[in-house]
């Protein structure tokens, strides 16, 4: 127990928590938007999954991370409009539909790397950009500065997300529409529109988290994400559909798989009990939805299709 | 009559789409879709024996979606299929483990009934949160799966574990070979036709019974329908919800004890994936439930073209090297098109209703 609390491996720890913290903070705060909308997405760990796979591809392709990360991103796009037509026009029951998509993408990328690469290959990693002087302060910069720019992006979107929904028209838009649709529609607002956009950031950013995620580790392997995705849907409820206590949650994710991580390779953790380790993530959450469960408020139209009246 | 056409036709047109997009993606691979509808159909019928296979991959399905179909008609999404295998396999296991010597006439139903229990604890849990905490039951029950998956290999890496593994030092996570005594015995020579086929499809048709013939189904329907007409009714909302889980839950692990005795090892093994035992049965057996209506008898043909998908799939992957996740991705595509479909369906009945084409009243008889 001692050995966990030196310095070095708090640093260690944290940094690693912040890395770990990244795909699901991308895919959360994107689930976030999609939710105060009205619509409730669960195909967010099929839609990462192949995200992550094209991403893995085309860095093993054509080594070009930035490439990967747009491709990540594009994918996401496509899944969205895929989801958008199929929740928002078709009106289609929002958490099946959303379960249709989670198994398409992940038989589809499990096809597709089984078809096109076979046994994995490791490739390039996203490389850490160090921040001038920020990341010279002792310990807390080597923690929190020297992380890579996916990373950065998805911390900088906690506040652009909040101000979106909170500052602007559009984030307005969401919120009304997510609320009270019928009232919004009266007032001129176009809730099949709101609802397709706020679909569309939604998956794109379920597609930049599992660009993240898999160039980070630098490898992909069938059902990469082990559910990392329908966690990140909880923890929208945990952070009470708020950007920033989904940040809060992300962290919390984080440093759980971090602290995890260390102390299994510090030998804290014997490796027969590894996999009980492992439960961790999801014992927590299912702790944190009974906690939350009737303390906070969800849009009130979510998972209701809209038909004007 | 139209209306009834019309509501066999639109799953059947999202059938067919899907299909196409099948075809599209064995074009993509480049293999010919004619010579993989040849493989699939060969390795899904080609033989009695390719039969019985299909018949025993459809039987987790029959019983996943006839649960899946208890839970959806009391307006519980139960997600947890896989966690529910996992526990009804592993109770089943650890009573195999205790009682080897009992004889093969208790020990077959008792390892059954354990898989029920299993099953039905793994169940219950979900539903008591979502009746008495208001925990969201999709995220809950998925959660259950991630756990029971970390619990399943920390049960065959450790205190179950093969000892000759242990003797080995390869930590694979699996059984010893379980006591022949609950074997589910085979039903026809030389085929791998086990009578966890019967006990599905029986529980497929109690999953009918109790749901339309009994005022326990009634109740759950109630609820399903209305809660607040139930609630106003005298019917006690939250035990129903967590009754219907833990039924939902108990069939799930009669499909996982079934999985662990019916399979040719006699032993639980994995490769540390959920999927690596149950071969996604938790998921596949929504997509039969939602496939067959949600009807627990349309739940058997449905599950059988599913299991034939699958078997299909292993020989297109020995045939045409195709990878047998193809099979996945259909069934996401199949979710998705049948899902769409409904409310299409229902504009379709609703406009011929508006247009007076055919009396109503003569029409409403139904499951529903």
């Amino acid at each position: 127990m001692g050995e966990f609390f030196t310095l070095s491996v708090l640093v260690a720890t944290a940094a690693s928590a912040i890395r770990l913290a990244t795909p699901y903070l991308l895919a959360s705060l994107g689930e976030t938007v999609g939710q105060r909308s009205g619509v409730l997405n669960l195909g967010v760990d099929g839609v990462m999954l192949l995200s992550a796979f094209f991403s893995y591809w085309t860095v093993l392709e054509t080594g070009n991370l930035w490439l990967a990360v747009f491709v990540g991103l594009a994918v996401g796009l496509v899944m969205g409009l895929l989801y958008g037509v199929i929740t928002v026009f078709l009106k289609a029951t929002q958490g099946i539909s959303g379960i249709g998509i989670f198994i398409f993408g992940l038989g589809l990328s499990d096809l597709l790397f089984r078809r096109l690469v076979g046994t994995p290959k490791p490739v390039r990693r996203l490389p850490n950009v160090d921040i001038p002087i920020l990341s010279d302060i002792p310990h807390l910069g080597a923690a929190l500065f020297q992380r890579n720019l996916l990373t950065y992006l998805a911390f900088v979107l906690v506040p652009v997300t909040a101000l979106l929904l909170t500052r602007t028209t559009f984030g307005l838009n969401i919120r009304s529409v997510g609320e009270n649709p019928q009232a919004a529609d009266s007032l001129g607002v176009s809730v099949e529109r709101t609802r397709f956009v706020a679909i569309l950031i939604g998956n794109s950013m379920a597609g930049l988290a599992g660009a993240a995620l898999v160039l980070q580790l630098g490898i992909f392997q069938p059902n990469l994400t082990q559910g990392l995705g329908f966690i990140a849907v909880a923890l929208v409820y945990f952070g009470a559909w708020r950007p920033i206590g989904v940040m809060g949650g992300a962290l919390l994710y984080g440093l759980v798989n971090a602290t995890v991580l260390h102390w299994k390779a510090l030998g804290i953790i014997p490796v027969s009990d590894s996999d009980l380790a492992n439960m961790a993530p999801a014992v927590l959450t299912i702790l944190a939805l009974i906690i939350v469960a009737r303390r906070v408020h969800a849009p009130s139209a979510l998972t209701k299709p809209f038909t004007r009246h | 009559m139209l209306k009834g056409v019309i509501g066999a036709l639109v799953p059947l047109l999202a059938a067919v789409l899907a299909f196409a997009f099948g075809a599209t993606m064995l074009v993509a691979l480049g293999a010919s879709p004619l010579a993989g509808l040849d493989a699939m159909l060969d390795g899904a019928f080609g033989s009695g024996s390719r039969i019985a296979a299909t018949a025993v991959k459809a039987t987790p399905l029959i019983l996943v979606g006839a649960g899946i179909t208890i839970a959806f008609r009391t307006s519980v999404i139960n997600i947890g299929g896989e966690g529910q295998i996992i526990a009804g396999a592993l109770m089943s296991t650890v009573v195999a483990l205790s009682f080897p010597d009992l004889p093969a006439v208790i020990l077959v139903p008792l390892v059954l009934l354990s898989g029920a229990v299993g099953g039905g604890i793994l169940g219950a849990i979900p539903g008591a949160l979502k009746a008495y905490a208001s925990v969201n039951e999709i995220l809950s029950t998925i959660m259950l799966n991630l756990v029971m998956v970390q619990f399943m290999n920390f049960l065959l890496r450790g205190p179950i574990m093969d000892p000759f593994e242990l003797e080995a030092g390869t930590r694979i996570p699996q059984t010893q070979r379980l006591s022949d005594n609950a074997a589910l015995p085979t039903m026809i020579e030389g085929t791998r036709l086990h009578v966890g086929v019967p006990v599905a499809i029986a529980a497929a048709v109690a999953a009918y019974l109790i749901l339309w013939r009994t005022p326990t189904g009634f109740r759950l329907r109630a609820v399903g329908h209305s809660p607040e007409a139930a609630r106003a009714a005298g019917i006690n909302v939250k035990r129903n919800i967590t009754l219907a889980m833990t039924l939902s839950g108990s069939l799930g692990g009669i499909a996982g004890a079934i999985l662990v005795f019916g399979s040719e090892g006699q032993r639980m093994v994995t490769d540390g994936s959920a999927a690596g035992f149950t071969g996604s049965a938790g998921f596949n057996g929504i997509v039969a439930a939602l496939f067959g209506g949600l009807h627990p008898l349309w739940t058997i043909p449905s599950a059988m073209l599913f299991g034939a998908l699958l078997t299909g799939a292993t020989q297109l992957q020995r045939v045409l090297q195709v990878p047998a996740a193809l099979a996945v991705a259909l069934n996401g595509i199949i979710v998705i098109f049948v899902i769409s479909s409904t409310p299409v369906r229902g504009w379709l009945q609703r406009s011929l209703a508006d247009s007076g084409l055919f009396n109503r009243s003569s029409d409403s008889a139904g499951a529903d």
